[in-house]
């Protein structure tokens, strides 16, 4: 339960950075942050649970990891691609992206 | 099980406090710095939980590779090293990221007391890394190869994004 709690702040900290950021590397951070805090629910839900659980809540915080990295990947490459189009990563400027 | 306590609410702290200062600081450096805090507190968590392998793989994957690739970015888009100002959305949307984030936090906490009440979690298996790398290559072994071809993809796509020609 304790942990629980602290992964819902964590979470809620993401969601504020997310919208309340500009720059596109902190949203990114943000991001992460949310990550993290479902990887906490995910162990600590499959340790309280059983050991079967705790198995599987593992092997899941894993795969959320690896496609954590991927997907920092990529968006740093497109990050980078903006700076290089427009020379600033400011997200408020990429308005063209609108449908 | 008070020694446990006493470190899982001392991390917890310094999780919340340097996640604060992440979505918060007037500096992108330091936001990556303080981001390490928290990888590394989450990790201590999963130890906490007895999830060894885990934690190790946190440490390696998060702090190891994703923050060095945040800190090429922050490099690289040549972001101001020392204070900026303009990192934030203007006051508006900072209150609507404020309000939604404590509207959140209210619900979580809501439902969280409704459906738990004051059970504590408390780790009471022991898996060993052999467990994981059975289920991992028996009964995850499609999503496992999936997950690499995501990575490859990823890889390539990163590649082809970021060059120049």
């Amino acid at each position: 339960m304790q942990f629980l709690a602290l992964a819902a702040v964590l979470f809620c900290i993401g969601v504020y950075g997310v919208v309340a950021r500009r720059n596109a590397v902190l949203v990114l951070m943000s991001i992460e942050l949310i990550l993290n805090s479902v990887n906490i629910n995910l162990i600590a839900l499959g340790a309280w649970r059983g050991f079967s659980e705790a198995i599987v809540g593992q092997v899941f915080a894993l795969f959320v990891i690896t496609v954590a990295a991927a997907e920092v990947g990529v968006g740093l490459a497109i990050v980078l691609l903006i700076y290089r189009n427009r020379a600033s990563i400011d997200l408020s400027e990429v308005a063209q992206m609108r449908g | 099980m008070l020694a446990q306590n006493v470190i899982f609410y001392g991390l917890a702290a310094v999780m919340v406090a340097s996640a604060l200062r992440v979505v918060t600081v007037r500096n992108v450096v330091h936001a990556a710095l303080y981001l390490v805090l928290v990888f590394a507190g989450v990790a201590g968590i999963f130890i906490l939980l007895a999830a060894e392998f885990v934690a190790v793989v946190q440490v390696l994957v998060y702090i190891g590779a994703i923050l060095v690739l945040f800190l090429f970015g922050t490099m690289l888009t040549r972001a101001p090293i020392g204070g900026a100002h303009d990192l934030d959305n203007p006051a508006g949307m900072k209150a609507a990221g404020a309000l939604s984030g404590a509207g959140l936090l209210f619900l979580l906490a809501a439902i969280l007391y409704d459906g738990f009440g004051k059970t504590k979690v408390e780790p009471n298996v022991v898996t060993r890394s052999g467990d994981i790398g059975l289920a991992i290559f028996q009964d995850w072994v499609i999503p496992f190869e999936v997950v690499s071809v995501l990575l490859l993809a990823a890889l390539v796509g990163a590649v082809v994004l970021a060059r120049r020609d």
